[in-house]
Protein backbone atom coordinates (compact mmCIF):
# COMPACT_ATOMS: atom_id res chain seq x y z
CA UNK A 1 0.00 0.00 0.00
CA UNK A 2 2.98 2.19 1.01
CA UNK A 3 4.14 2.15 -2.51
CA UNK A 4 1.56 4.59 -3.92
CA UNK A 5 2.15 7.18 -0.93
CA UNK A 6 5.38 7.66 -2.06
CA UNK A 7 4.29 9.96 -4.54
CA UNK A 8 3.13 12.77 -2.08
CA UNK A 9 5.31 15.31 -1.83
CA UNK A 10 7.32 14.73 -4.74
CA UNK A 11 7.09 18.14 -6.72
CA UNK A 12 5.91 18.20 -9.91
CA UNK A 13 8.70 18.21 -12.77
CA UNK A 14 7.70 20.45 -15.63
CA UNK A 15 7.60 18.72 -18.81
CA UNK A 16 10.73 19.29 -20.61
CA UNK A 17 10.01 21.73 -23.70
CA UNK A 18 13.38 20.84 -25.23
CA UNK A 19 12.68 17.94 -27.88
CA UNK A 20 9.35 20.37 -29.24
CA UNK A 21 11.69 22.34 -32.00
CA UNK A 22 12.83 18.95 -33.11
CA UNK A 23 9.57 17.63 -33.50
CA UNK A 24 8.03 20.70 -35.43
CA UNK A 25 11.54 20.27 -38.08
CA UNK A 26 10.06 16.83 -38.41
CA UNK A 27 6.75 18.10 -39.40
CA UNK A 28 8.54 20.76 -41.48
CA UNK A 29 10.66 19.18 -43.65
CA UNK A 30 7.71 16.21 -44.04
CA UNK A 31 6.56 19.49 -45.99
CA UNK A 32 8.99 20.94 -47.22
CA UNK A 33 9.47 17.97 -49.06
CA UNK A 34 5.67 16.49 -49.79
CA UNK A 35 5.00 20.22 -51.16
CA UNK A 36 5.04 21.42 -54.85
CA UNK A 37 4.91 24.90 -55.32
CA UNK A 38 2.36 25.89 -57.83
CA UNK A 39 4.43 27.55 -60.11
CA UNK A 40 1.69 28.73 -62.62
CA UNK A 41 -1.36 30.57 -61.98
CA UNK A 42 -4.10 28.59 -63.49
CA UNK A 43 -6.06 31.15 -65.99
CA UNK A 44 -8.87 27.51 -66.73
CA UNK A 45 -11.00 26.40 -64.52
CA UNK A 46 -10.54 22.64 -64.50
CA UNK A 47 -12.38 20.25 -62.92
CA UNK A 48 -10.94 16.46 -63.85
CA UNK A 49 -13.03 13.62 -64.11
CA UNK A 50 -13.11 10.41 -62.36
CA UNK A 51 -11.43 6.77 -63.77
CA UNK A 52 -10.52 3.78 -62.08
CA UNK A 53 -7.32 3.11 -63.94
CA UNK A 54 -4.76 5.45 -62.91
CA UNK A 55 -1.61 6.06 -63.34
CA UNK A 56 0.75 7.77 -61.57
CA UNK A 57 3.17 10.17 -62.44
CA UNK A 58 6.67 9.51 -61.36
CA UNK A 59 9.22 12.03 -62.56
CA UNK A 60 7.85 15.38 -61.98
CA UNK A 61 10.36 17.10 -64.37
CA UNK A 62 9.75 14.37 -67.04
CA UNK A 63 5.85 16.06 -67.37
CA UNK A 64 4.87 18.63 -69.14
CA UNK A 65 1.11 19.82 -68.40
CA UNK A 66 -1.02 20.95 -70.59
CA UNK A 67 -4.42 23.04 -69.32
CA UNK A 68 -7.68 22.75 -71.53
CA UNK A 69 -11.11 24.23 -69.81
CA UNK A 70 -13.24 27.52 -69.63
CA UNK A 71 -11.29 30.74 -68.62
CA UNK A 72 -12.01 31.73 -65.12
CA UNK A 73 -14.40 34.93 -64.19
CA UNK A 74 -11.43 37.14 -63.97
CA UNK A 75 -10.80 36.29 -67.45
CA UNK A 76 -14.10 35.95 -68.67
CA UNK A 77 -14.12 39.41 -70.29
CA UNK A 78 -10.90 38.78 -72.20
CA UNK A 79 -11.11 35.58 -73.27
CA UNK A 80 -14.45 35.13 -73.70
CA UNK A 81 -16.33 31.92 -72.36
CA UNK A 82 -15.25 29.16 -74.88
CA UNK A 83 -12.57 26.53 -73.82
CA UNK A 84 -9.16 27.47 -74.23
CA UNK A 85 -5.59 26.10 -73.77
CA UNK A 86 -3.39 27.24 -71.33
CA UNK A 87 0.28 26.50 -72.22
CA UNK A 88 2.34 27.59 -68.94
CA UNK A 89 0.77 30.45 -67.26
CA UNK A 90 -0.56 32.27 -70.78
CA UNK A 91 -3.41 31.40 -72.95
CA UNK A 92 -2.53 29.59 -76.05
CA UNK A 93 -3.79 28.09 -79.45
CA UNK A 94 -2.71 24.86 -80.90
CA UNK A 95 -0.13 26.30 -83.09
CA UNK A 96 1.63 27.14 -79.94
CA UNK A 97 1.90 23.46 -78.40
CA UNK A 98 5.78 22.61 -80.46
CA UNK A 99 7.31 25.02 -79.27
CA UNK A 100 5.74 24.71 -75.74
CA UNK A 101 7.18 21.30 -76.12
CA UNK A 102 10.58 21.75 -77.44
CA UNK A 103 11.16 24.42 -74.85
CA UNK A 104 10.44 21.63 -72.03
CA UNK A 105 11.95 19.47 -74.06
CA UNK A 106 15.46 21.26 -73.78
CA UNK A 107 15.48 21.31 -70.06
CA UNK A 108 15.40 17.31 -69.95
CA UNK A 109 18.53 15.31 -70.13
CA UNK A 110 18.50 13.94 -73.41
CA UNK A 111 18.30 10.21 -72.31
CA UNK A 112 15.31 10.73 -71.03
CA UNK A 113 13.73 12.38 -73.70
CA UNK A 114 11.84 9.31 -75.08
CA UNK A 115 9.98 8.80 -71.67
CA UNK A 116 8.60 12.73 -71.14
CA UNK A 117 4.69 12.58 -70.78
CA UNK A 118 2.31 15.72 -71.68
CA UNK A 119 -0.33 15.63 -68.88
CA UNK A 120 -3.44 17.13 -70.30
CA UNK A 121 -6.18 18.46 -67.43
CA UNK A 122 -9.04 19.19 -69.14
CA UNK A 123 -11.84 20.01 -67.58
CA UNK A 124 -15.19 17.53 -67.88
CA UNK A 125 -17.40 20.09 -69.49
CA UNK A 126 -15.23 20.52 -72.46
CA UNK A 127 -16.14 18.76 -75.50
CA UNK A 128 -13.88 16.55 -77.87
CA UNK A 129 -13.53 18.64 -80.31
CA UNK A 130 -10.56 20.93 -78.29
CA UNK A 131 -9.08 17.88 -77.05
CA UNK A 132 -9.05 16.52 -80.58
CA UNK A 133 -7.02 19.53 -82.11
CA UNK A 134 -4.80 18.88 -79.46
CA UNK A 135 -4.09 15.09 -79.98
CA UNK A 136 -3.66 16.00 -83.31
CA UNK A 137 -0.87 18.93 -82.21
CA UNK A 138 0.85 16.28 -80.24
CA UNK A 139 0.79 13.65 -82.21
CA UNK A 140 2.42 15.70 -85.14
CA UNK A 141 5.06 17.27 -82.60
CA UNK A 142 6.14 13.31 -82.02
CA UNK A 143 5.09 13.59 -78.33
CA UNK A 144 2.94 10.56 -78.13
CA UNK A 145 3.02 9.56 -74.48
CA UNK A 146 -0.14 11.60 -72.89
CA UNK A 147 -2.01 11.40 -69.85
CA UNK A 148 -5.36 12.29 -68.78
CA UNK A 149 -5.46 14.03 -65.70
CA UNK A 150 -7.90 12.41 -63.49
CA UNK A 151 -9.48 11.65 -60.27
CA UNK A 152 -9.49 8.35 -58.51
CA UNK A 153 -12.46 6.31 -58.19
CA UNK A 154 -13.21 2.70 -57.70
CA UNK A 155 -14.19 0.05 -60.87
CA UNK A 156 -17.41 -0.54 -61.79
CA UNK A 157 -18.66 -4.21 -60.82
CA UNK B 1 32.79 45.64 -12.93
CA UNK B 2 32.87 45.63 -16.75
CA UNK B 3 34.96 42.82 -16.52
CA UNK B 4 32.37 40.78 -14.11
CA UNK B 5 29.53 41.76 -16.47
CA UNK B 6 31.51 40.39 -19.55
CA UNK B 7 32.28 36.75 -17.79
CA UNK B 8 28.32 36.77 -17.21
CA UNK B 9 27.75 36.76 -20.44
CA UNK B 10 30.25 34.13 -21.38
CA UNK B 11 27.96 31.52 -19.09
CA UNK B 12 24.96 32.83 -21.00
CA UNK B 13 23.33 30.60 -23.14
CA UNK B 14 21.45 31.35 -26.61
CA UNK B 15 18.17 30.94 -25.53
CA UNK B 16 16.76 27.99 -27.91
CA UNK B 17 12.86 28.68 -26.41
CA UNK B 18 12.50 30.52 -29.57
CA UNK B 19 13.55 27.93 -31.94
CA UNK B 20 10.16 26.27 -32.22
CA UNK B 21 7.91 29.10 -32.61
CA UNK B 22 10.66 29.77 -35.51
CA UNK B 23 10.31 26.55 -36.55
CA UNK B 24 6.19 26.76 -36.56
CA UNK B 25 6.11 29.83 -38.77
CA UNK B 26 7.98 27.44 -41.26
CA UNK B 27 5.37 25.38 -40.84
CA UNK B 28 2.57 27.00 -41.24
CA UNK B 29 4.03 28.51 -44.25
CA UNK B 30 4.52 25.16 -46.09
CA UNK B 31 1.40 23.72 -44.87
CA UNK B 32 -0.91 26.54 -46.29
CA UNK B 33 1.26 26.50 -49.68
CA UNK B 34 1.18 23.25 -50.17
CA UNK B 35 -0.84 21.03 -52.95
CA UNK B 36 -0.67 17.56 -52.56
CA UNK B 37 -0.71 17.58 -56.30
CA UNK B 38 -3.45 15.09 -57.96
CA UNK B 39 -1.02 13.43 -60.50
CA UNK B 40 -2.72 10.88 -61.66
CA UNK B 41 -4.20 9.85 -64.95
CA UNK B 42 -5.04 7.50 -67.66
CA UNK B 43 -2.04 7.05 -69.72
CA UNK B 44 -2.18 6.61 -73.41
CA UNK B 45 -0.05 6.20 -76.10
CA UNK B 46 -1.03 8.33 -79.25
CA UNK B 47 -0.39 6.65 -82.64
CA UNK B 48 2.88 8.71 -84.34
CA UNK B 49 1.55 11.12 -86.98
CA UNK B 50 1.92 10.76 -90.59
CA UNK B 51 0.42 12.55 -93.61
CA UNK B 52 0.22 9.95 -96.22
CA UNK B 53 -3.13 7.63 -94.65
CA UNK B 54 -2.40 4.37 -93.13
CA UNK B 55 -2.54 1.70 -95.98
CA UNK B 56 -6.19 0.29 -95.50
CA UNK B 57 -5.69 -2.78 -93.22
CA UNK B 58 -7.82 -5.99 -94.03
CA UNK B 59 -9.43 -6.72 -91.16
CA UNK B 60 -11.57 -9.55 -90.46
CA UNK B 61 -14.63 -7.93 -89.00
CA UNK B 62 -15.22 -10.27 -86.16
CA UNK B 63 -12.21 -9.23 -84.75
CA UNK B 64 -13.12 -5.29 -84.73
CA UNK B 65 -15.04 -4.16 -81.96
CA UNK B 66 -16.31 -0.64 -82.69
CA UNK B 67 -17.20 2.34 -80.06
CA UNK B 68 -18.59 5.27 -81.29
CA UNK B 69 -20.11 7.85 -79.36
CA UNK B 70 -22.26 10.73 -80.51
CA UNK B 71 -21.99 14.22 -79.84
CA UNK B 72 -25.00 13.81 -77.39
CA UNK B 73 -22.67 11.05 -75.74
CA UNK B 74 -24.57 7.58 -76.40
CA UNK B 75 -22.60 4.49 -77.12
CA UNK B 76 -23.13 2.49 -80.36
CA UNK B 77 -20.56 -0.81 -79.80
CA UNK B 78 -20.95 -2.77 -83.17
CA UNK B 79 -23.95 -1.18 -84.51
CA UNK B 80 -26.03 -1.83 -81.09
CA UNK B 81 -26.66 0.91 -78.73
CA UNK B 82 -25.34 -0.06 -75.45
CA UNK B 83 -25.33 1.71 -71.86
CA UNK B 84 -22.00 2.57 -70.77
CA UNK B 85 -22.32 0.13 -67.41
CA UNK B 86 -22.24 -2.59 -69.64
CA UNK B 87 -19.24 -1.65 -71.86
CA UNK B 88 -16.45 -3.18 -69.32
CA UNK B 89 -18.40 -7.21 -69.61
CA UNK B 90 -19.20 -6.94 -73.11
CA UNK B 91 -15.47 -6.12 -74.46
CA UNK B 92 -14.27 -8.57 -71.91
CA UNK B 93 -16.77 -11.23 -73.80
CA UNK B 94 -15.68 -9.98 -76.81
CA UNK B 95 -11.71 -10.14 -76.53
CA UNK B 96 -11.95 -13.90 -74.65
CA UNK B 97 -14.98 -15.33 -76.73
CA UNK B 98 -15.49 -17.64 -74.03
CA UNK B 99 -18.29 -19.64 -75.75
CA UNK B 100 -16.31 -19.21 -79.32
CA UNK B 101 -18.99 -17.56 -81.05
CA UNK B 102 -18.68 -16.88 -84.71
CA UNK B 103 -19.12 -13.22 -84.80
CA UNK B 104 -16.25 -12.48 -81.50
CA UNK B 105 -12.99 -12.07 -81.99
CA UNK B 106 -10.67 -15.54 -83.36
CA UNK B 107 -8.31 -14.81 -80.38
CA UNK B 108 -7.15 -12.61 -77.70
CA UNK B 109 -4.34 -11.06 -79.89
CA UNK B 110 -6.72 -10.69 -82.68
CA UNK B 111 -9.04 -8.73 -80.61
CA UNK B 112 -8.85 -4.77 -81.80
CA UNK B 113 -10.59 -1.98 -80.35
CA UNK B 114 -11.40 0.96 -82.26
CA UNK B 115 -13.05 4.40 -80.77
CA UNK B 116 -14.65 7.04 -82.67
CA UNK B 117 -16.12 10.07 -81.30
CA UNK B 118 -17.78 13.32 -82.51
CA UNK B 119 -16.39 16.70 -82.23
CA UNK B 120 -19.37 17.43 -79.77
CA UNK B 121 -18.80 14.38 -77.57
CA UNK B 122 -18.21 15.25 -74.02
CA UNK B 123 -14.48 14.73 -72.76
CA UNK B 124 -16.14 13.26 -69.66
CA UNK B 125 -18.20 10.41 -71.57
CA UNK B 126 -14.78 10.29 -73.94
CA UNK B 127 -12.40 9.36 -70.85
CA UNK B 128 -14.91 7.14 -69.13
CA UNK B 129 -15.32 5.36 -72.22
CA UNK B 130 -11.58 4.98 -72.10
CA UNK B 131 -11.18 3.89 -68.71
CA UNK B 132 -14.14 1.52 -69.30
CA UNK B 133 -11.97 -0.25 -72.38
CA UNK B 134 -8.76 -0.27 -70.36
CA UNK B 135 -10.31 -1.70 -67.37
CA UNK B 136 -11.59 -4.74 -68.83
CA UNK B 137 -8.00 -5.10 -70.10
CA UNK B 138 -6.78 -4.68 -66.97
CA UNK B 139 -9.65 -7.55 -65.51
CA UNK B 140 -8.47 -9.88 -67.90
CA UNK B 141 -4.93 -9.26 -67.14
CA UNK B 142 -5.80 -10.11 -64.06
CA UNK B 143 -7.80 -13.29 -64.57
CA UNK B 144 -4.63 -14.34 -66.72
CA UNK B 145 -2.01 -13.43 -64.22
CA UNK B 146 -3.75 -15.23 -61.02
CA UNK B 147 -4.54 -18.50 -63.03
CA UNK B 148 -0.82 -18.52 -64.44
CA UNK B 149 1.44 -16.76 -61.47
CA UNK B 150 -1.13 -16.93 -58.62
CA UNK B 151 -0.76 -13.12 -58.53
CA UNK B 152 -2.12 -9.66 -58.76
CA UNK B 153 -0.55 -8.43 -62.39
CA UNK B 154 0.77 -5.61 -60.81
CA UNK B 155 2.86 -7.80 -58.53
CA UNK B 156 4.45 -9.29 -61.30
CA UNK B 157 7.79 -8.71 -62.75
CA UNK B 158 8.35 -7.37 -65.80
CA UNK B 159 9.24 -10.73 -67.35
CA UNK B 160 6.34 -12.10 -66.27
CA UNK B 161 4.21 -8.83 -67.41
CA UNK B 162 5.35 -9.17 -71.04
CA UNK B 163 4.14 -13.12 -71.30
CA UNK B 164 0.70 -11.66 -70.18
CA UNK B 165 0.62 -8.76 -72.03
CA UNK B 166 1.57 -10.49 -75.38
CA UNK B 167 -0.87 -13.18 -75.09
CA UNK B 168 -4.05 -10.56 -74.64
CA UNK B 169 -2.25 -7.29 -76.04
CA UNK B 170 -3.99 -4.31 -75.72
CA UNK B 171 -4.86 -2.56 -79.05
CA UNK B 172 -7.30 0.56 -79.41
CA UNK B 173 -7.26 2.11 -81.74
CA UNK B 174 -8.52 5.98 -82.17
CA UNK B 175 -10.14 7.38 -85.43
CA UNK B 176 -10.73 10.92 -86.20
CA UNK B 177 -13.38 12.36 -84.83
CA UNK B 178 -15.94 13.45 -87.31
CA UNK B 179 -16.88 17.10 -86.99
CA UNK B 180 -20.64 17.01 -85.42
CA UNK B 181 -22.16 19.39 -82.23
CA UNK B 182 -18.89 21.56 -82.24
CA UNK B 183 -18.80 23.83 -79.70
CA UNK B 184 -20.79 26.88 -79.79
Amino acid sequence: MHKFNKKVGKSKPAISTASLPDIVFMLLFFFMVVTKMRDTELKVSINTPSASELTKLEKKTLVNFIYIGRPTKKYEKEFGTKPRIQLGDKFATTDDIPLFLEKHKVTVPEAQRPSIISSLKVDSDVTMGIVGDVKTALRKAGQVKVNYSAKKRERTK
Amino acid sequence: MAKKSSKDRMNNEINAGSMADIAFLLLIFFLVTTTIAEDKGVLVKLPPWSDEPPPPLKLNSRNVYSVLVNSSNQLLVRGEPMPINKLKENTKIFIMNPNKLENMSESPTEALISIKNDRGTSYKTYLEVYNELKAAYNELWDEASQKKFGKNFEDLNKDQREQITSAIPLVISEAEATAFGEEK
